[in-house]
C-alpha cells in the first residue's frame, strides 16, 4: 500500500508542476497576481507531494518490503540499518528521486525565504524551475518507476554494493545532489531574467545565495567522494580523472566561476550576460553530469546501469532545456550590455581573468573528456584520455590562476594601484619563494613542478592571511581596535579569506601527497618488519572476523617509530556473501603531516594463504589530510559568506532601479 | 559582435547534442576495443603443444600458406563462456567444414586435457599460451577471444567473448563467408 | 563499484583475480622498477572501465606489467616500451593520447580556449575603457543619484 501511496505522490507532484509550468509565467506576463502567487503553494505543494513518494521508498527499504524491485535489487534483510536508509539513493531510480527532490526543495525554498524577490521575476523563475520539474518528473514516472513491484516477492534481497556500504559513501550522493540539482535554481533565475530581458544588481543578489548554498554542498559531495575513494579503493589515490568525476568536477569549477562573476554584476552592474552564461551553463554542465552517468556513452567505473533508451529521454531533456535556454541567450543577451567601467587593472579585471582561467579549465576538461567520443564519431578509433592529458593540461591553467588569486582580494574596484600592492606583497612572495627552495632543500627529488606548485601555494596562503590583516590593520593599529574591525567587517569578506585559505592548504594537500608518497608493496610471512617513511612496521598475522553481513580477514599491523610503539593497524578483506563481492577495508593512521596507509591484498593462491603470508600494501601519503581540511574551510567560508545579514536581509529594492536607468548611463 | 559571441554557446551546445545523439545508437558498445591486427599480417608467436594431448602446437608458419580461411579460437578450461562456445565451434567443424586451431591461453595442461576429453576436440592444433605472451601478441584483453585469418596469414575478423546465440554466430558466419568469398590467398 | 560493474566480465575473462602490482613484479633495481611505476601509470587496462594497469587486478593488466618490466630489462626506453604495448593494442590502450594529427584538436584545445578568453576578455577591456568618457556624471545626474541614495538609505534599517 505505501508504495502505493508513493506513486500516486509523485503523480500528483507532476500534475502540479505543469499547472506550476504554466500558470505563474502568465501571471507575469499579464500582470495577474493571483495567478504569479499560486507559484508559492504550488512549489511547497510539490515539495511535500515528492517528499512523501521519497519517504514511502525509504520506508520499503528500512522494513525491507520484497515486493518491490528496487528494494530486492539494492538491499538485504541482514544490511545494517544506516545503508538500508542509504540504499533508498543507491539505484538509479531512487537517486533521481533524490534529484526530482532536491530539485523541489530549492523550488520551495525559493517560494517561502524569497519575500524580497519582486512577484513576476519569482513567478517566472517558479515556473522555470517546475519545466525542469516536469522534465525530470515524466522521465522518472515514464521510464524508472522506483515503486515497480514483483510478484511472487523473493525472500531475500541482492544487496547494495558492499563498496557503497560506507557512512561516507551513503552521504555522498546527497551532498552532491544538493550541490549540482542546486544549480537549477540559478538557471531557472537566469532563464526569468533573460525572459524579463532585464539584469541588475538586485538580481544578483538574490541569486548569490542560492548559488552559494548548491557550491558548498558541492564542494562537500565532491570532497567526500575523493575521501571515501582515498580510504575505500584501497590504493591511496584521491582523484582519477575518471569521467564520472569529471562532470562533478566541471560544475564546480563553472559554478565557482559564477560565484565570482555575479559580485561584479551585484557591485558593479557589470558582467551581466556573462553571469548569465554561466549561470545556464554551471546548470547545464549538472544535466550533462545526468545524462552521462545515466546514459552509458562513456564507459566509466561510477556509471548506472546502462540503458540507451533512457539515454535518449534525457537527451531530449537536455535539448529541450540547454537548448532552449541557450537559445534564449542568444536572443535576448546582446541586449544587456552596459554598466561598469573600469581599468585593466581592477578588481573586476582580476575576476575577469579569474573567469577566463576557470572558463578555460572547465572547457579543457569537457573537451578531454568528450574528445573520445569525438573521435569515435568523426574518425572511427578509440583512443583514451586519462589522468596524464588532464594533469598535463589542466594544473598549468591552475597555478597562474592561484597566483592572481594572491593579488585578487587587494584590487579596488574600478582602478587599482598596482604598485602599492607590489609594495605589500614583496615580503609575502619572497617568503612563498624560500620555501619552495627549503622544501627543495629539504626532500629528496620529487618533479620540478611541486617545488613551484608549493612556493604558490605558500604564496595564497600568505597574500590572503596579509590582505585580511591588512583589512583589520593589525599591527598597526591596537590590537583591540584591530579585533574591533574585524568583527564590524561583513562575513561575506572572512569568508571569502577562508575559503582562498582553504583552496591554499587544499594544494598543499595535492602537491604532499602525489609528488611525495612513499610505497611498499610487500608479500610477508607473519613477523616480517617492513620499513617506510621513518615507521617500522611489523606484520602480526591475519585472522577471520565475522560482521553483520560479511566476513573479514584481518590483518594485525603493530607500528613502531624508533623503537617507540606508535599504533596498531587492522586492515581487512571483506567478503559479502549476497552480493558475491569482495572489498578493501584499508586501515589508516591520520596526522596532520601525513598518513600512514595499510590495506591487505587477497592471497596470491589457496597455497599461500595456507602459509599465513600475504601481499601488503603500505603508503606513506604526506600532507594528504590538508586536501579535507582545505575542502572543509572552502565550505566553512561559504557558510560563512551565506550567513552574512547583507544576503539575507536589506537586500536593494528593485524599486529604484526604473529610475536608475533612466540615467543616461550610456 | 556581441551577437556572434552570444549566438556561439547554442551552437556548440547543438553540435555536441550531435555527437550524443550518435553515441546513444544502440548498435554502439562503448567498451568494444577495436583490433590493431585487422588487415595486419598475424603476429610472430610459436606455441608448443599442450602436453598430453596428441595434436601439434601452433605457431606463425601454420596460419600462412593455408589453401582457404582458418579460424583461430583464443580458450581455456577456466572459462565458464568457452564450454558453451566449445559446442558452436565443435558444430562449425564437423558441418561446415571449418579449418579451427586453437590458443590455450594460461592454463594448465592437465585441466585443458581433462577439458578436451570431456568435451571432444574439434581444433586441428592446440598451442599451449601458459604465460600468456601470446595472448599479448594477439592484443586479446580475455577469453574466449576468436579470429579468422586469410589463407596468407592475414588477420580478417576478430570476435570477442563467446560466439554463442543467433545473433553472434550469424555475425561470425558472415565473416567467415566473406573470408571464404575473398579471392584465392594472395602470396 | 569498480568490483561490480567488471564482476560481471571477470566470469569469463580474469583467470585469477590478483591484486594490482604484486610483490614478485617488483623488479631489483628502485630505477627501472620507478620507471615502470611511471609507464604502467600511462596504459589503460584493456578490460576494465578506465583504470591503468598500475591499479588494475586484471590478469591481463599484471602480463602487460611484467611485460613492461621485461622490456625496460632487455633495454628499451619508457617510450620503446609503450610503442610495444600500442603496436599490439592500439592507441586505445595510451592514457596519454600521441600527438598526432588525430589528436591536435585535442593536445591544441587548452590553449585555443585560453587564447579565445584572453581575446574576450580584451575585448571586454577595451570597451570598458573606451566608455570612459561617459564616465562623469552630469550634475544633474548627480543629484538624482544622490537623492536615490539617500532614499535607499532610509528604506533600507
Amino acid at each position: 500500500m505505501i508504495p502505493e501511496i508513493g506513486q500516486f505522490a509523485l503523480a500528483l507532484a507532476l500534475m502540479i508542476a505543469v499547472v506550476q509550468s504554466i500558470l505563474p509565467i502568465l501571471g507575469a506576463a499579464h500582470g495577474n497576481l493571483l495567478w504569479m502567487r499560486s507559484a508559492r503553494a504550488s512549489s511547497v505543494a510539490q515539495f511535500v507531494f515528492i517528499g512523501i513518494a521519497f519517504l514511502a521508498l525509504m520506508r520499503s527499504f528500512i522494513v525491507s518490503d520484497f515486493t518491490v524491485v528496487n528494494v530486492v535489487e539494492n538491499s538485504h534483510s541482514l544490511k545494517p540499518m544506516l545503508y538500508k536508509v542509504a540504499g533508498t539513493w543507491g539505484s538509479h531510480e531512487g537517486s533521481l528521486l533524490l534529484w526530482v527532490l532536491i530539485l523541489a526543495t530549492f523550488g520551495a525554498g525559493v517560494a517561502l525565504l524569497g519575500s524580497n524577490i519582486p512577484d513576476a521575476l519569482k513567478a517566472r523563475t517558479l515556473s522555470v524551475q517546475a519545466w525542469i520539474s516536469t522534465g525530470f518528473l515524466s522521465f522518472l514516472i515514464l521510464t524508472s518507476n522506483p515503486f515497480e513491484r514483483v510478484f511472487p516477492p523473493p525472500l531475500d534481497g541482492n544487496d547494495l554494493n558492499p563498496l557503497l556500504q560506507d557512512v561516507g559513501l551513503a552521504m555522498h550522493p546527497p551532498l552532491l545532489y544538493f550541490g549540482y540539482v542546486g544549480f537549477s535554481i540559478v538557471f531557472s533565475f537566469a532563464v526569468a531574467a533573460l525572459i524579463e530581458g532585464r539584469v541588475d544588481a538586485a538580481w544578483a543578489r538574490w541569486v548569490r545565495p542560492w548559488t552559494l548554498a548548491a557550491w558548498m554542498s558541492l564542494t562537500a559531495g565532491i570532497a567526500l567522494g575523493s575521501w571515501w575513494a582515498y580510504y575505500e579503493l584501497g590504493w591511496g589515490g584521491w582523484w582519477f580523472w575518471d569521467p564520472v568525476e569529471n562532470v562533478s568536477f566541471m560544475p564546480w569549477l563553472l559554478g565557482t566561476a559564477l560565484l565570482h562573476s555575479a559580485i561584479v554584476t551585484e557591485k558593479r552592474d557589470a558582467f551581466k550576460s556573462w553571469t548569465i552564461l554561466l549561470a545556464i551553463l554551471t546548470f547545464s554542465l549538472s544535466l550533462l553530469g545526468t545524462f552521462i552517468v545515466r546514459s552509458g556513452l562513456l564507459t566509466s567505473v561510477h556509471a548506472f546501469a546502462v540503458d540507451p533508451e533512457r539515454g535518449l529521454y534525457i537527451l531530449g531533456l537536455l535539448g529541450v532545456s540547454i537548448g532552449g535556454s541557450l537559445g534564449l541567450y542568444a536572443w535576448r543577451a546582446p541586449a544587456m550590455e552596459g554598466g561598469g567601467l573600469f581599468a585593466p587593472i581592477s578588481r573586476e579585471a582580476g575576476l575577469l581573468v579569474n573567469n577566463l582561467l576557470l572558463g578555460a579549465a572547465t572547457g579543457t576538461v569537457l573537451f578531454g573528456t568528450l574528445y573520445p567520443l569525438f573521435m569515435e564519431a568523426v574518425v572511427g578509433t578509440k583512443i583514451s584520455v586519462g589522468p596524464p592529458f588532464f594533469n598535463a593540461a589542466f594544473i598549468p591553467m591552475m597555478l597562474p590562476l592561484v597566483v592572481v588569486m594572491g593579488f585578487g582580494p587587494f584590487l579596488s574596484w574600478k582602478r587599482a594601484d598596482l604598485k602599492g600592492i607590489f609594495q605589500r606583497l614583496r615580503f609575502v612572495a619572497v617568503l612563498a619563494g624560500l620555501s619552495g627552495l627549503a622544501v627543495w632543500y629539504l626532500t629528496e627529488g620529487g618533479p620540478v613542478l611541486a617545488y613551484l606548485s608549493v612556493a604558490i601555494a605558500v604564496w595564497l596562503l600568505l597574500a590572503t592571511l596579509r590582505e585580511w590583516t591588512t583589512r583589520i590593520r593589525l599591527f598597526e593599529v591596537p590590537f583591540g581596535d584591530a579585533m574591533r574591525r574585524a568583527r564590524n567587517m561583513p562575513r561575506s569578506s572572512h569568508g571569502m579569506t577562508l575559503a582562498h585559505a582553504g583552496l591554499a592548504v587544499a594544494m598543499l594537500g595535492f602537491i604532499g601527497s602525489s609528488a611525495w608518497k612513499s610505497e611498499e608493496i610487500v608479500f610477508v610471512q607473519p613477523g616480517a618488519e617492513i620499513a617506510i617513511a621513518g615507521f617500522d612496521v611489523r606484520f602480526d598475522g591475519v585472522e577471520r572476523v565475522q560482521g553483520p553481513n560479511y566476513v573479514a580477514d584481518r590483518g594485525t599491523l603493530t607500528v613502531t617509530r624508533d623503537e617507540e610503539p606508535v599504533t596498531i593497524l587492522f586492515p581487512e578483506r571483506r567478503f559479502y556473501p549476497v552480493a558475491q563481492s569482495s572489498t578493501t577495508e584499508s586501515a589508516i593512521r591520520s596526522t596532520l603531516a601525513g598518513d600512514l596507509y595499510a590495506s591487505l591484498a587477497e592471497p596470491a593462491s589457496e597455497d599461500t594463504a595456507a602459509s599465513g603470508a600475504w601481499t601488503l600494501r603500505i603508503l606513506y601519503e604526506p600532507l594528504v589530510n590538508f586536501i579535507w581540511i582545505g575542502a572543509a574551510m572552502l565550505v566553512l567560508g561559504g557558510g560563512l559568506s551565506l550567513s552574512d545579514r547583507r544576503l539575507r536581509v536589506g537586500v536593494p529594492r528593485r524599486a529604484i532601479t526604473p529610475a536608475a536607468q533612466a540615467t543616461p548611463a550610456e | 559582435m556581441t551577437r556572434i559571441l552570444a549566438t556561439l554557446p547554442i551552437l556548440i551546445a547543438l553540435m555536441v547534442g550531435g555527437f550524443f545523439l550518435w553515441g546513444l545508437n544502440p548498435d554502439r558498445d562503448p567498451n568494444a576495443i577495436p583490433s590493431v591486427l585487422i588487415s595486419q599480417q598475424v603476429p610472430e608467436f610459436d606455441l608448443a603443444p599442450v602436453a598430453g594431448v596428441n595434436i601439434p602446437g601452433l605457431a606463425r608458419a601454420d596460419l600462412t600458406g593455408n589453401p582457404g580461411p582458418v579460424v583461430v579460437n583464443v580458450f581455456a578450461s577456466w572459462c565458464v563462456p568457452c564450454r558453451a562456445e566449445h559446442a558452436v565451434l565443435t558444430r562449425m567443424v564437423e558441418r561446415n567444414s571449418v579449418r579451427l586451431m586453437g590458443i590455450n591461453y594460461k592454463d594448465k595442461p592437465e585441466d585443458a586435457l581433462a577439458w578436451l576429453d570431456e568435451l571432444g576436440n574439434p581444433y586441428e592444433r592446440i598451442g599451449s599460451d601458459l604465460n600468456g605472451r601470446a595472448g599479448i601478441e594477439w592484443g586479446i584483453s580475455g577469453v574466449p577471444e576468436t579470429f579468422i585469418v586469410s589463407g596468407a596469414g592475414t588477420v580478417l575478423y576478430r570476435y570477442v567473448g563467446p560466439v554463442v546465440g543467433p545473433e553472434a554466430e550469424a555475425e561470425f558466419s558472415t565473416a567467415l563467408a566473406e573470408a571464404r568469398a575473398a579471392k584465392a590467398p594472395r602470396t | 563499484m569498480r568490483k561490480t560493474l567488471f564482476a560481471t566480465l571477470i566470469l569469463f575473462i580474469l583467470p585469477f583475480a590478483v591484486a594490482a602490482v604484486e610483490p614478485d613484479e617488483i623488479l631489483d633495481d628502485p630505477v627501472l622498477e620507478a620507471r615502470a611505476r611511471d609507464i604502467s601509470q600511462d596504459l589503460r587496462c584493456v578490460v576494465c572501465q578506465n583504470e591503468n594497469i598500475d591499479s588494475s587486478n586484471a590478469g591481463v593488466a599484471r602480463d602487460l606489467r611484467l611485460l613492461v618490466r621485461e622490456r625496460l630489462i632487455a633495454g628499451d626506453t619508457n617510450q620503446q616500451a609503450l610503442d610495444f604495448i600500442q603496436a599490439r593494442y592500439g592507441d586505445y590502450v595510451l592514457l596519454k593520447p600521441p600527438f598526432q594529427p588525430s589528436t591536435y584538436a585535442l593536445w591544441l584545445a587548452p590553449g585555443v580556449f585560453l587564447l579565445f578568453g584572453i581575446g574576450v576578455c580584451i575585448l571586454v577591456l577595451s570597451r570598458a575603457r573606451t566608455r570612459r568618457p561617459n564616465e562623469a556624471l552630469s550634475d544633474s545626474e548627480e543629484s538624482a543619484v544622490a537623492e536615490l541614495l539617500a532614499q535607499e538609505n532610509r528604506s533600507d534599517p
